[in-house]
């Protein structure tokens, strides 16, 4: 278990709501949730979660803590929108599950081999690098993320899909060597380095 | 109508030889014929999306946006921001209000971006470029560049997501919007008034992470077009335009259906309304070729 985990753990014993309220994206709206449903009910994925959003702002209410964290739930967002604009009471829930999502990867608690979390992880290794998206070099490393095997399967199942891109002028394997960027990285760079200090300084996750 | 000029955000998929170079392409020649300049903004980056949020917490992707913003500010002062991606809209959007709305993480965002050697003032409006075609220049003036009516095609208007929630056009409502009606019906061709999946999800990135959940998702959307006597689809959203184009083969080797649907963007269809060739109107972008389209260009 990571100490960042085990500090907030300590940090929060028994109130997990202040806890998401200090450290989630948009948290402090969480108990101003009524429990409509109106959220669950029109989400696009709503039956592949295994607590849908309604349920989560209740089960933070009730402590129940590692359910919600290590839950796979939250990825099943595809940041539709549709509970935001329906939700009676306002709340970002879009924004909201977003928050839990990123809390959950920093506490090191999101199920191990969940594909949305590791292909999250992957589009901001890839944009932060040089500032653009390589979407060759995306799609490569989303195909190779589960190891080399795999990997080869899912590129021959995908590769209709890449020719037809490339005919078309859609892709090309040019960007696996170079490809667009910034001009500034460097200064992108530093700008990205600096924001993540001051985000981890304010939620007390420097050093760890 | 005067040109009208903006400071542009054409965003990563854009890009010469990205997947949505095609949308690029024929949005050039739209507004070359419409007499609307697109200034790039000097050296922009990635907005992350609505999916960086693994890796990027909050103020690191507020900081993306953010830079972008700072840099139209230098280059382009008194110009709107106009994107054409949904995405990048909508992350520039997001950005700004929520920068409005708490002036410490405004504060904070800008010495972020001092490292890069710049400045938000944030008083800028973020529009799509939908924003500037109907409250700028008008259904009336957009219908009076046509010159090949798309006549006798029916045609399915895919708003999807990103481009109609939470902010949406404005006077439009986000369970049944009309514009991209509207549009089809201003160059000449019918729209499917009844289309069910106009704003239904496509999956957007879990298409990639999640394959089989978003094909599902798909396979309605392109079903329910067929249900209504579509030609093709239309949308306003790079991400809907790949995700409903590029699976159809994968959809119809699991589901058995016979889909071959094309899916144009809003930008191609006018193109081609207004008297351009196949290839001014990105029509050699299209995976699912869109014949009816190529004929009418042709002529």
């Amino acid at each position: 278990m990571s100490d960042y985990n085990q500090n907030m753990i300590e940090k929060y014993r028994g109130s997990f709501l202040k806890e998401v309220e200090a450290n989630v994206e948009e948290g402090d709206w969480v108990k101003m949730c009524m429990q409509c449903g109106v959220c669950s009910g029109s989400c696009p994925l709503g039956p592949h979660w295994e607590h849908p959003p309604q349920e989560i702002f209740m089960m933070i209410r009730a402590n129940k803590r590692e359910e919600v964290l290590e839950s796979s739930s939250m990825w099943m967002c595809t940041s539709c929108y549709n509970c935001i604009a329906r939700c009676p009471r306002g709340l970002p829930i879009t924004h909201i599950m977003h928050g839990l999502a990123t809390y959950a990867k920093r506490l090191g608690l999101q199920p191990k081999e969940q594909p949305t979390a590791k292909f999250a992880q992957l589009f901001w290794d890839n944009l932060s690098k040089t500032g653009r998206v390589n979407e060759l070099k995306l799609g490569l490393s989303l195909y190779f993320m589960n190891g080399f095997s795999e990997g080869v399967k899912t590129s021959l199942k995908m590769k209709d899909i890449g020719l037809g891109m490339m005919k078309t002028k859609r892709m090309s394997p040019m960007e696996f060597f170079g490809g667009h960027k910034c001009k500034d990285t460097k200064g992108f760079q530093a700008m990205l380095k600096k924001a993540q200090e001051l985000e981890e300084a304010r939620i007390g996750k420097s050093g760890s | 109508m005067a040109k009208k000029s903006y400071s542009f955000y054409p965003g990563c998929s854009s890009q010469k030889a990205a997947s949505s170079s095609n949308y690029q392409v024929s949005v050039d020649t739209m507004c070359k014929e419409l007499d609307i300049e697109l200034n790039e903004i000097p050296d922009w980056n990635c907005c992350s999306a609505s999916i960086g949020y693994a890796g990027g917490g909050e103020l690191p992707r507020l900081a993306l946006s953010a830079r972008n913003m700072a840099l139209s500010e230098e280059a382009h002062p008194g110009q709107d921001i106009v994107a054409t991606c949904a995405a990048c809209w909508l992350s520039t959007k997001e950005t700004q209000e929520r920068l409005h709305n708490d002036s410490d993480l405004l504060a904070e965002t800008n010495t972020a971006l001092a490292e890069a050697g710049l400045k938000l003032k944030n008083d800028k409006k973020v529009r799509h470029m939908v924003e500037v075609l109907i409250e700028d220049l008008g259904y009336e003036e957009l219908g009076k560049h046509v010159k090949k009516p798309l006549e006798g095609l029916k045609i399915a208007g895919y708003v999807g997501c990103q481009t109609n929630r939470p902010f949406g056009i404005a006077g439009e409502s986000f369970e049944n919007p009309k514009y991209l009606d509207k549009l089809i019906e201003t160059v000449g061709a019918e729209a499917c008034d009844n289309y069910e999946k106009k704003v239904s999800c496509c999956g957007g990135a879990l298409a990639f992470s999640e394959p089989e959940k978003s094909q599902a998702l798909i396979k309605d959307i392109i079903e329910s077009a067929y249900d209504n006597g579509a030609d093709m689809l239309v949308t306003p959203c790079p991400v809907c335009q790949m995700n409903t184009e590029v699976y159809q083969d994968q959809i119809n080797a699991k589901y058995g259906t016979k889909f071959k649907l094309p899916v144009v963007y809003y930008s191609t269809l006018l193109s081609v309304a207004y008297g351009k060739s196949a290839k001014e109107a990105a029509l050699d972008g299209q995976i699912i070729r869109a014949k009816q389209l190529e004929d009418i260009a042709s002529k």
